[in-house]
């Protein structure tokens, strides 16, 4: 069996290394259990791949591998920095307390809200101003530079920019729109929050998209006006559904990216009147309450959670990962 | 159904260069007209100025006698068939068809009916639930051909639809293209670069440079009386064979021997800002071996002997390529065409002649062969405005005609 499906050239080369010694009759028997077996160019060509690999992938496993373990092992433990001593395995008891504590669920609850506003904003935002970016004739780089402004400030910078912005008595923005203090209450302070997530990633969001764009073919949409379809028909028929691929492509990042917020309600309200995010509630267990049992946990619940939405977004709406050869799926 | 008129139709691009410029063409209803010319020429733009999908710079444009200038593509009920097919990746063969006329709000039955039609008359039927992406290219170019028959449209517009498949198909295709329009009766506009297409496929062919149409007539009438060098060498396959002929003692003189002048074409010579140098075109199919010529014959033509350097036998007839000493002729038209083919920068030493001379002939390689050329179908034409003096009232009457 294994015979007839190999190639009639691996045949031969298999032929003629076989006096070279005993070592040949190894890979024969493991190839056997494939489908079809390798010819020794192929596995040569196969260990050569993943000797190439392996420095890379080690450095991967060092610098992922080992902390997300580690972080894995303290979730185990009950592992307060103040109190040492009582450091003990506890199996899944941080996990209970977790799950069981009404200020994980508020956090998760306003991670949620920022990430479903938030990516769907910039989903419509970043397609207005991806199509004006694709479909600017005169002082293209110019409308595309000052779009991309944005995303090219750090995050922290604009995130005191923002604070300052709406903070009574010295910001532009907190004397034009209201008479409080915007940053102190709970539902302002989410909109703020909000708002510059969306003002700083709308950008990426548009860029990814128009990588899209450029895929819709041009005779595709003079086909529809022909065929008789208006302007949004043409939108919503024919550009949307070919560019469906680099959207679900934008989405993934953009949702992952929301899920993990932090910078922005670090520097505007440091999670007060309850607005933080699941990544901020685990850096104030973990770093300034120094509970590394508990803080691991967050962690580990937040990576589950990350790669729950990876899942969904790949098996379930078949994005295609980036950089594979799938592109073409539909 | 309906007629399209073109009525000095200009296209003017915003950075200032002239697309088309003042196109009249009436094309009746039902009739077949074929644009064609090398690339740049403004066939594709004009194509795009009667969907709808480029604006009109100047000029009018009536389609079934009204006016569709500022009319949206959508509103102009015309069909149209690209070159890449344009099919809706997303959608299956049945959903492409059907989507002008989902479009268009027609009732379920009404469209599933519709389009079994146009899959039948297409042999589509058992690829109906296919994507796209799972069809060859000949099937691709049918499912876009039923997208625009199943709307049963005023006009069919074109723009290059065979280009992409492979030679052997592209003939089979265009029979179903010209069998289809005959069926439907649909008034067709065509874009082609290719001259056989143009030639084989429409009632009308509008052959275009640089954005001007330079003549427009049947097939048959711009082989045989091309109104300019542009048009003589672009219709043919082989093309026109173009010498340098110097205007001496009533005569010309050429590589292929002295040719005698009748009156008309002297006193036309002999105008004070008349050429002194011409060009002279012959087809392929105008020379014989000086063997074969009878008596009766031999009388209306010349002679000449050269060497021969390439013999390709057709089977039906052979083509004889000669090489004749001599200047080269020149002219713009000349150096477009070559570019277009592809070959402006190659050139043989001296000039090549391509002869199709009958199959009994014994001409054979490396030997040299008497040929005879039939000088009632030699065109003269003027090398600095392209224009065919031999042209009288439209019908080209040769070197001889009194």
């Amino acid at each position: 069996m294994s015979i007839n499906a190999t190639p009639a050239g691996a045949e031969v080369s298999a032929g003629a290394e076989r006096p070279g010694g005993r070592h040949a009759t190894v890979p024969t028997q493991r190839s056997g259990r494939r489908k079809a077996p390798l010819s020794e160019n192929k596995k040569a060509e196969r260990k050569l791949g993943w000797l190439l690999c392996a420095p890379a992938a080690l450095v991967m496993l060092a610098v992922t591998a080992y902390p997300i373990i580690y972080s894995v092992w303290l979730s185990l433990q009950r592992f307060d920095l103040r109190f040492p001593d009582q450091r003990e395995f506890i199996g899944l008891e941080n996990y209970v307390t977790v799950l069981t504590n009404e200020f994980w669920w508020t956090a998760f609850g306003v991670t949620m809200l920022i990430t479903v506003v938030t990516v769907a904003v910039e989903l419509v935002l970043g397609m207005g101003l991806a199509i004006i970016m694709h479909r600017t004739l005169i002082g293209r780089g110019l409308v595309r530079t000052s779009a991309l402004i944005p995303y090219g400030i750090v995050t922290v910078v604009a995130a005191f920019s923002w604070r300052y912005a709406w903070t009574p008595g010295t910001g532009y923005l907190a004397n034009l729109f209201s008479d409080g203090a915007p940053l102190t209450e709970r539902a302002s302070s989410l909109a703020i929050i909000m708002l510059a997530e969306i003002w700083k990633t709308t950008p990426f969001m548009a860029l990814l998209l128009m990588a899209g764009l450029a895929l819709v073919p041009e005779d595709l949409l003079k086909a529809a006006s022909t065929d008789g379809a208006t302007a949004w028909q043409r939108f919503t028929k024919v550009m949307l559904p070919v560019m469906k691929p680099a959207i679900l492509v934008a989405l993934l990042f953009r949702t992952l990216d929301a899920f993990r917020v932090f910078d922005n309600i670090f520097v505007l309200t440091a999670g007060g009147n309850e607005t933080s995010s699941v990544s901020m509630l685990a850096y104030n267990n973990l770093i300034r309450g120094l509970n590394l049992g508990i803080g691991s946990t967050m962690s580990v619940l937040i990576f589950i959670t990350v790669a729950i939405i990876a899942f969904v977004f790949v098996k379930l709406f078949g994005t295609a990962a980036p950089g594979s050869d799938d592109g073409e799926r539909r | 159904m309906a007629d399209i008129v073109l009525d000095k139709v200009n296209k003017k691009f915003p950075d200032g260069t002239v697309a088309v410029q003042d196109v009249d063409l009436e094309i009746a209803d039902g009739e077949f007209v074929i644009l064609v010319g090398p690339s740049g020429c403004g066939k594709s733009t004009t194509l795009n100025m009667i969907a709808g999908l480029e604006d009109i710079s100047s000029g009018e444009l009536r389609i079934g006698g009204q006016r569709v200038n500022d009319k949206a593509p959508r509103d102009r009920d015309i069909a149209m068939v690209f070159q890449s097919y344009a099919l809706y990746p997303n959608m299956t063969v049945r959903e492409n068809m059907a989507f002008p006329l989902r479009l268009a709000k027609l009732d379920k039955e009404t469209i599933n009916q519709k389009v079994d039609e146009a899959a039948k008359v297409l042999e589509l039927t058992p690829l109906l639930d296919r994507k796209p992406a799972n069809l060859s290219g000949g099937q691709r170019q049918r499912v876009a051909m039923g997208r625009a028959i199943v709307r049963q449209p005023k006009a069919f517009l074109m723009d290059e639809p065979l280009s992409n498949l492979d030679a052997k198909l592209r003939v089979q295709m265009r029979t179903v293209v010209s069998r289809l329009q005959k069926q439907l009766g649909t008034t067709t506009v065509y874009v082609t670069h290719d001259q056989t297409e143009a030639m084989t496929l429409g009632d009308r062919v509008v052959i275009m440079r640089g954005g001007a149409v330079q003549q427009v007539g049947p097939p048959q009438e711009l082989y045989d009386h091309p109104r300019n060098l542009f048009v003589a060498g672009f219709i043919g396959s082989p093309s026109m064979n173009f010498l340098h002929a110097a205007v001496q003692d009533g005569g010309l003189r050429t590589a292929l021997g002295d040719v005698p002048l009748g009156d008309r074409v002297r006193r036309e010579l002999e105008a004070a800002d008349a050429p002194r140098e011409l060009i002279l075109g012959i087809r392929p199919e105008h020379f014989e071996d000086a063997e074969l010529v009878d008596e009766e014959s031999r009388r209306r033509g010349l002679e000449f002997e050269a060497p021969v350097e390439i013999v390709e036998s057709m089977g039906s007839d052979k083509y004889v390529y000669f090489t004749v000493e001599g200047e080269k002729a020149s002219a713009a038209e000349l150096e477009e065409l070559a570019a277009d083919a592809g070959a402006a920068d190659f050139s043989g030493a001296g000039s090549n002649l391509v002869t199709r001379l009958s199959a009994e002939s014994p001409v054979a390689e490396g030997q040299s062969r008497r040929v005879w050329f039939n000088l009632e179908k030699i065109h003269l034409f003027d090398p600095a405005n392209g224009r065919n003096l031999t042209l009288h009232e439209g019908r080209a009457a040769g070197a001889l005609a009194d």
